[in-house]
């Protein structure tokens, strides 16, 4: 693959005496929406949360490996995380959008970012809630805590305020698992508008989402890659027999 | 007959549950009935506004202005002493040490152990100090005290409640790229707020409620202090040397005293109580 925007090389994760990702090496294309496809357990979200470096926050936890992000290994110790956590946004699978009103939600990676005043985030706060096709239900009530949107609305707020970040990946945990059947369709349509300008990693357990929405698929199984590649090639032509059995759904 | 025994069991625990919640309003209202029988005819406006005259352990003029201010300076002085470590600690507990179970364990233990430590021996062990560094009985001395005795109940508080904040929550918010102070100040405490102020309460209630940690430490005056380095009088002493006096005036304005320091443990809590619910719509459930 030409210039991968991440390549994973030799990752190996033990959480205590469990190896949960086994010799992991993969390379997600540019501005692509890659599915990380697998049944439940298969370590997809650990993978994801590992690139953002939110495995941090558990404890025994040991990594090896590189995870090479613009040529820089993002697992050396002494790195910058935050620089490279505001390179992601990441959409989880249950919403949580902040203990805050809904501008502020969306302003926050703003003012993060230092700018400050109303004026100047006010825009960007429009534009944002525009990308995550949001503005027209909430701009009569920004002041409102974001708590009281409806779950399929929060997850679009939790979309605006990852955007507002301007991260270059979007990173989503099964972003449409907790919403009914319509917000899930605005999430994929989004998608497909968004990977004009970012990159998307996607993890799903559902096989026809992957099919809707994936220019690149990585399948694993029991913390391995079993097999990745082009969409239409994982799904017309799989070389592998577990891939073969998963697509037949001899397993889920 | 099994369903009978169902009913049976059924019924036990109901008469059970509602017999203690009654026994417990009960014993709330004999308290409060009692104070304000004994003590609402001394009560009087003199009380409250007025300090110690020369014949006021005798049963004449004068009131606890002494006391009553004393034991508000005290109390929020050690509150917000006590509050600048605590929340920083609860704060780096559930925060930076996310990752460090066994280390957060072990200062919760020790915190436990310090909760467990009987006020009047971080009294005795404030005097001991003061004795080493030559400082004298005062207000200082007293808002020291408290604010150690209240340290541990004050952290654990606001422990127990920044431990159920959710790791999603933790995890969105690190994932947008903020620091770790960020995630402290701006996310979990506004999350945790409701939970802060009742940590708040409930410290100050045990610090401005306290005997033996201001017995040796803050001394006894009738004065109202203007410096930290005064003596200090505080209600609950007030109501412990009137109530030794043989004179039944000066035992009845005990219980005056008593119901001042209900009141105003009643008003700081309602207070709070309507400042928090301002907080709590933004929260996460």
């Amino acid at each position: 693959m030409e210039n991968p925007i991440i390549s994973i090389r030799n990752l190996n994760l033990y959480f205590e005496k469990q190896h949960v990702l086994k010799n992991i090496n993969i390379e997600i294309p540019h501005n692509k929406v890659t599915v990380i496809l697998g049944p439940s357990g298969c370590g997809k979200t650990t993978l994801l949360k590992t690139l953002n470096r939110l495995v941090d926050l558990h404890d025994h936890v040991k990594i090896s490996g590189k995870i090479m992000l613009d040529d820089k290994d993002i697992l050396v110790p002494n790195i910058d995380v935050t620089g490279i956590r505001k390179k992601m946004g990441l959409l989880s699978q249950k919403p949580s959008p902040l203990p805050m009103t809904i501008f502020n939600n969306v302003a926050y990676g703003l003012r993060i970012n230092g700018l400050r005043g109303k004026r100047k985030l006010m825009p960007l706060v429009e534009k944002h809630l525009r990308e995550a096709n949001l503005w027209d239900e909430v701009k009569d009530r920004l002041r409102d805590p974001a708590s009281r949107l409806s779950i399929g609305q929060q997850q679009r707020l939790c979309l605006a305020r990852g955007l507002a970040v301007n991260p270059e990946i979007i990173l989503a945990d099964e972003p449409t698992s907790a919403l009914d059947p319509i917000s899930s369709t605005v999430i994929e349509q989004q998608f497909a508008e968004l990977k004009k300008h970012y990159t998307i990693v996607m993890v799903t357990h559902v096989l026809r989402q992957a099919r809707r929405i994936a220019d690149h698929i990585v399948f694993m199984y029991l913390g391995e890659v079993i097999e990745q590649g082009p969409a239409r090639e994982f799904f017309n032509n799989p070389k592998e027999q577990k891939t073969r059995d998963y697509l037949k759904g001899a397993f889920n | 007959m099994r369903k009978l025994l169902k009913t049976l069991e059924e019924r036990f625990f109901f008469v059970l549950m509602a017999g203690s919640t009654a026994f417990l309003a009960l014993l709330l209202l004999m308290i409060i009935t009692i104070i304000v029988y004994k003590g609402l005819p001394s009560l009087t406006w003199e009380m409250v506004s007025q300090t110690p005259k020369g014949g006021y352990y005798f049963g004449r003029e004068g009131g606890l202005l002494n006391a009553i201010i004393g034991s508000l300076y005290l109390a929020s002085g050690a509150v917000a002493l006590s509050l600048s470590i605590s929340l920083p600690l609860a704060l780096a507990m559930n925060v930076y040490f996310r990752n460090r179970k066994k280390l957060v364990n072990g200062i919760r233990f020790i915190l436990d152990l310090l909760w467990g430590i009987p006020s009047i021996v971080y009294g005795a062990f404030g005097f001991t100090i003061m004795i080493y560094l030559g400082i004298r009985a005062s207000l200082l001395a007293g808002i020291i005290t408290v604010s150690i005795f209240i340290l541990p109940i004050m952290v654990r508080a606001m422990d127990e409640v920044m431990k159920n904040v959710p790791l999603s929550l933790l995890e969105s918010a690190f994932s947008l790229g903020s620091t770790r102070r960020e995630v402290a100040f701006k996310v979990v405490t506004r999350q945790c707020f409701p939970g802060i102020i009742t940590a708040v309460l409930l410290a100050f209630g045990r610090g401005i409620g306290d005997v033996a940690a201001v017995l040796f430490t803050t001394g006894y005056t009738d004065n109202i202090p203007t410096s930290l380095m005064d003596q200090t009088a505080t209600l609950p002493l007030a109501v412990f040397f009137q109530l030794g006096s043989p004179i039944p005036e000066v035992q009845n304005r005990a219980y005056a005293a008593a119901l001042i320091l209900t009141v105003i443990i009643l008003a700081i809590s309602v207070a709070t109580r309507l400042l928090s619910r301002k907080f709590h719509k933004t929260s996460i459930k």
